[in-house]
């Protein structure tokens, strides 16, 4: 097989064994321990007066129950604000269990632990919890009216409010472009909430043995699980080790972390000196983890004739639910990547992050995004419709140019660093996926419609990721990366890399993910990050281990290091293909040995001959062993970018939306592996046709979740998901060495602004809130048709 | 997400299982396939104390189809309905139901007995005038399927009793069926649904039609619109005028999916394609465009 693997389809190695129930998941580990179960609130809104436990305690097999008073004082603080940012002026966060007021239905209260799952259900059931009901805060709009109080200190509901500006190349404001513009239109968008819904809920497992915790958790970061757990224990970091084992997808939710199970399941298992395991169930999923898109945003915008935009702005409410351990990235990344593929003349974004009683919000695949894009891309096409034009002509009016790049929104990215665009080419894309759908010979008719949308992603957001790649005296490369892999494909994206850059065959290369035994150091995988950082990163401890695999090699061959390529795991002198030393052989000469143990390692061995007598076995500067560590740590992100379209088509009775034709054009950089960049896209177009046409969550006036469960939370099917048609477009990345950009959450990004263009293209109805059923498109022809009399949009002449 | 403690009895013959179910009464639940049970128990929204588990009482795992009708025992699957029955509007109904995984496990007596007004199977037994067989120790009783569907999720099962079998009538000769609905996600429950029979005479002119309505009622809603269609040609009857009739014995409520107008619509659109459906399926070979268009 040749080892020139970057580039290729190659097939994914973990999925024989994903594929065949040979995936080692959370639940699937520690079979004999006991296990947790919580007492949850079923209030929104409501302040604990008792608890009691009594009837419980006669349950067979009961172990332990806790309340907050029994958690020691550094296990009882509130949980950490992750990401402080100086707009956060009033960030929550929970208490692992609550203290005295719960502040959304699913909060935990009470902890379980018994001889199984079972018992301790039966014993949560039995205890009973002494609420005082308050009033909840549900909804936006009367969240931000302040009338209730989530949090008693947070007047207004509101935890953060930020603004940011980007004046035009004239000095303008955005507010005075607008008024200068020939043309303006003001529109209020609603998108609303849905979630990370991993078919692996969360789950934790901890085993103490007196003096080092071992804690397998489904995390998006064991890294950082490890350093939180290591201080809320006020355990040395040396004694506490982090595995996150097989993740049955994360899609951001499980990047969240210490959740209070991280902190109570290894505290529970210290303190009784026993295994203990908890494993989230479906309902606790949707009542206790994270939410997001939930959204309203008040538009105005001015352009020219051409459809050219002079000025934008955006005033976003943004439902961040109870708490905010993730800070306001959401809110921060939709504001900043609202802009897309375009030159805006002057943009102003203002957003609050508003507390309600409900589950907290933070990143889902998209994070912030999709919302942004439906916000710039349903005003492309309200401006197209304005101005009669076609809705790709006033996109390319707008486009940043090929020859701009690298181009400054001009604002502050997630990152901390300047939004600036590193490479793209959007008018390229554009005809690419004009041509992919057919948009020239798109055939009006009715109830049929066509819709597109643009977005540009910032990946591959630093601070850094690490990679180890080590060559064993048996040929055999071992790659190892501290970030975690939630099923995307790194085992076999991470060999491809290894063996491009080292020249061995894949079959010889293993890729460990997200065990703090093996890598220590690492941020986490979401940000469509972990090919762009942990990608270079390996390439660059491969090129380490190459350069010092050529030294020894040479040394053996009597060459020079520069005459030396390696292929198939020989090394041999360029041109002369007998001139070859294997690299198990290297591996072996690369760690003086004392002792063999077989044929290969006597080579190394003192009385082999193969070292010089003159010189340390080890070279002053040099180290034992056939291995290389290295970090790539990038100035700032890398902007990916994509165009998508669709053709739906509507049932004129029954209301019924069908997809008849989804197109994707994708731009990413430089492709490690096109077949799993396809699997990302396919992934996450199914992704947001379920936000775009099947997934919400339904709170009523009181904050209860209407639709909990797999039975009304509509997730689509494979019956739902029309075959997605792709092409490629590589604009290389000039910020890292293999010129990649991230390619993970792409896929969802723009759906609901596509489906919602095509469905106000085939019904002539404007579709200004997602996702949309069938019962709601019902009720928007009844109201166009009561309003057909009298114009009913909301432009300003 | 785990169910409650229940005792489980496993009998091998319907008498031990009779014994049990009149010992334990209203303490005790039947199961059969369990795709409704298992679910409610492990949400703990049902906490039996004892689970009547008929699956190894292999005499209820039969369907025995005649000219008359086809009779289906408790533990005969959907999926073996499906295959064995030869009753078309069961078959066009199962074909309806959830995903093959679901009706290889799920039973039609179960989902009767089950009586959710969003299931198909209830209608189609409404529809076609079946019964069901109730069995308790002291004897057997058949039950009309219009005295069968109490209310939402009520049947007429009482404690002690187990439902042993289900009866299908055959249709008269001539005759069409047909089943639409309108879901959320293939295989979900019907946000409404409407299965409809026509019969013809040797002229092709309607002499019966029903159709039976799902998800827009307390229990099946069965209409019967042969008089509407005045013994004419389907093609000449008034279908506008039966679809209004059909809405207007129904009596939808909105929920988190669809409102209640939404579900009106949806029915009287839905019944207009089910009996244009059936009667071109009763015309079969016959009529070249019996329908019209």
């Amino acid at each position: 097989m040749t080892t020139r693997l970057f580039g290729e389809a190659v097939q994914r190695r973990e999925d024989p064994r994903l594929l065949t129930g040979g995936g080692r998941y959370l639940d699937d580990l520690g079979s004999g321990a006991l296990e947790a179960a919580f007492v949850r609130s079923p209030h929104a809104h409501a302040r604990i007066r008792d608890i009691d436990v009594s009837a419980a305690l006669d349950v067979d097999g009961l172990v332990a129950i806790y309340t907050w008073e029994d958690l020691p004082e550094r296990v009882g603080r509130p949980l950490p604000l992750l990401i402080p940012h100086p707009a956060l002026t009033h960030g929550r966060t929970a208490y692992p269990l609550a203290r005295d007021v719960v502040r959304h239905v699913g909060e935990p209260v009470v902890m379980v632990v018994a001889r199984d799952r079972y018992l301790a259900e039966d014993a949560c059931g039995l205890i009973e919890v002494d609420y005082e009901p308050l009033k909840p805060v549900v909804g936006l709009e009367e969240a931000v009216q302040g009338a209730q109080l989530v949090h008693e200190d947070v007047p207004g509901n509101v935890g953060a409010h930020l603004v940011q500006e980007v004046p035009s190349r004239t000095g303008r404001s955005a507010r005075e472009a607008i008024e200068a513009s020939p043309h303006t239109l003001a529109f209020r968008l609603d998108i609303e909430r849905s979630a990370s819904m991993p078919l692996e809920g969360r789950g934790v497992y901890a085993r103490w043995d007196g003096s080092d915790l071992r804690v397998y958790t489904s995390t998006q970061t064991s890294t950082s699980v490890r350093m939180a757990v290591a201080a809320a224990l006020g355990l040395p970091l040396p004694h506490v080790e982090v595995i996150a084992p097989d993740v049955g997808g994360g899609f951001g939710v499980k990047i969240v972390h210490p959740w209070p199970e991280e902190i109570l399941v290894p505290w529970a298992a210290m303190r009784l000196g026993q295994e203990v395991k908890w494993t989230e169930d479906r309902r606790e999923h949707f009542i206790s983890s994270a939410h997001e898109r939930g959204q309203v945003q008040h538009v105005r915008v001015g352009f020219d004739d051409d459809g050219v935009v002079n000025g934008l702005d955006v005033t976003i409410l943004h439902d961040h639910g109870a708490y905010t351990p993730y800070g306001i990235i959401v809110p921060i990344i939709t504001s900043t990547q609202l802009l897309g593929p375009y030159r805006i003349g002057a943009y102003r974004v203002e957003f609050s992050a508003v507390y309600t009683n409900t589950v907290q919000v933070t990143p889902y695949r998209g994070a912030g995004r999709p919302q942004a894009v439906f916000c710039m891309e349903r005003t492309m096409d309200k401006i197209a419709r304005y101005l009669g034009k076609d809705r790709t002509e006033v996109r390319a009016a707008n486009f940043i140019g090929p020859d701009e790049f690298p181009y400054d929104q001009g604002m502050t990215f997630q990152d901390g660093r300047p939004l600036i665009y590193d490479s793209g080419d959007y008018p390229t894309m554009l005809r690419m996926i004009k041509e992919l759908i057919g948009w020239d010979d798109f055939e009006p008719a009715e109830h049929r419609g066509i819709g597109i949308g643009c977005y540009v992603e910032g990946t591959g957001v630093g601070p850094y990721e690490g990679g180890h790649v080590q060559i064993t005296s048996d040929g055999r490369v071992h790659v190892s990366t501290g970030l975690t892999s939630q099923g995307q494909g790194h085992e076999t994206v991470f060999a491809q890399i290894a063996a491009t850059e080292l020249g061995v065959p894949i079959e010889r290369i293993s890729v460990v993910t997200g065990d703090t035994r093996r890598f220590g150091y690492a941020v986490g995988t979401f940000a469509s990050r972990a090919a762009v950082m942990s990608g270079n990163a390996i390439a660059l401890a491969c090129r380490k281990v190459r350069e010092k695999a050529l030294r020894i090699a040479a040394e053996a061959l009597e060459a020079d290091p520069g005459d030396l390529e390696i292929a198939d795991g020989l090394v041999h002198v360029v041109g002369t293909p007998s001139a070859s030393i294997p690299l198990s052989t290297v591996a072996v000469l690369a760690n003086p040995l004392r002792y063999a143990f077989d044929e290969e390692t006597a080579k190394a061995t003192q009385f082999s001959g193969t070292a010089s007598p003159d010189k340390p076995p080890v070279a002053e500067g040099d180290e034992p062993g056939l291995e290389g560590r290295d970090y790539y740590s990038p100035i700032r992100s890398t902007f990916a970018a994509g165009m998508h379209a669709a053709i739906v088509e509507t049932d004129p009775l029954t209301a019924e939306i069908k997809v008849l034709r989804y197109a994707v054009v994708h731009d990413c950089g430089r492709l490690i592996n096109p077949m799993i960049v396809e699997g990302q896209i396919h992934g996450g177009v199914a992704q947001g046709i379920g936000g775009a046409l099947y997934e919400r969550m339904v709170y009523d006036g009181h904050g209860q979740l209407l639709n909990a469960s797999f039975m009304d939370f509509l997730m689509p099917y494979v019956t739902e998901i029309p075959h997605i048609e792709t092409a490629h477009l590589e604009t290389p990345s000039p910020l890292n060495p293999l010129g990649i950009k991230g390619a993970g959450e792409a896929g969802v990004i723009p759906v609901s602004a596509v489906i919602a263009g095509a469905i106000e293209d085939a019904e002539g109805i404007e579709i200004d809130r997602m996702p949309i059923s069938p019962s709601e498109l019902f009720d928007l022809r009844n109201l166009a048709g009561q309003d057909a009399q009298t114009p009913c949009d909301d432009r300003e002449p | 997400m785990k169910p409650p403690p229940f005792e489980h009895h496993a009998p091998r013959e319907l008498g031990e299982a009779l014994d049990v179910l009149a010992e334990v009464g209203p303490r005790g639940k039947v199961l059969a396939g369990g795709q409704s049970l298992i679910p409610m128990l492990n949400m703990r929204l049902a906490a039996p104390e004892h689970l009547v588990d008929i699956n190894r009482i292999a005499s209820l795992a039969t369907v025995e189809p005649s000219t008359e009708g086809v009779t289906v025992g408790a533990l005969a699957r959907h999926s073996q309905v499906e295959r064995l029955a030869g009753h078309p509007l069961l078959r066009q109904a199962l074909r309806l139901v959830a995903h093959p995984v679901i009706r290889n496990r799920g039973t039609v007596v179960g989902s009767l007995v089950h009586a959710d007004p969003a299931a198909e199977l209830p209608a189609v037994l409404a529809l076609l005038g079946g019964s069901v067989r109730l069995a308790r120790l002291e004897g057997l009783r058949e039950v009309g399927a219009a005295e069968f569907f109490v209310g939402p999720m009520e049947s007429a099962v009482q404690p002690g009793e187990l439902a042993v079998s289900a009866y299908f009538p055959s249709l008269p000769p001539r005759s069409g069926t047909a089943f639409r609905e309108v879901a959320r996600r293939h295989g979900d429950y019907a946000l409404a649904g409407v299965c409809a029979v026509v019969t013809l005479d040797d002229d092709l002119h309607i002499t019966a039609a029903r159709v039976a309505c799902v998800s827009v009622g307390p229990v099946p809603v069965v209409v019967d619109v042969g008089g509407l269609c005045e013994r004419r040609p389907a093609s000449t009857v008034d279908w506008a005028a039966v679809a209004r009739a059909v809405r207007e014995e129904t009596e939808p409520e909105g929920d988190i999916h669809a409102s209640a107008a939404y579900r009106l619509q949806l029915v009287g659109v839905l019944a207009e394609q089910a009996l244009k459906d059936a009667a071109r399926e009763a015309a079969g070979p016959w009529g070249s465009d019996p329908v019209g268009t």
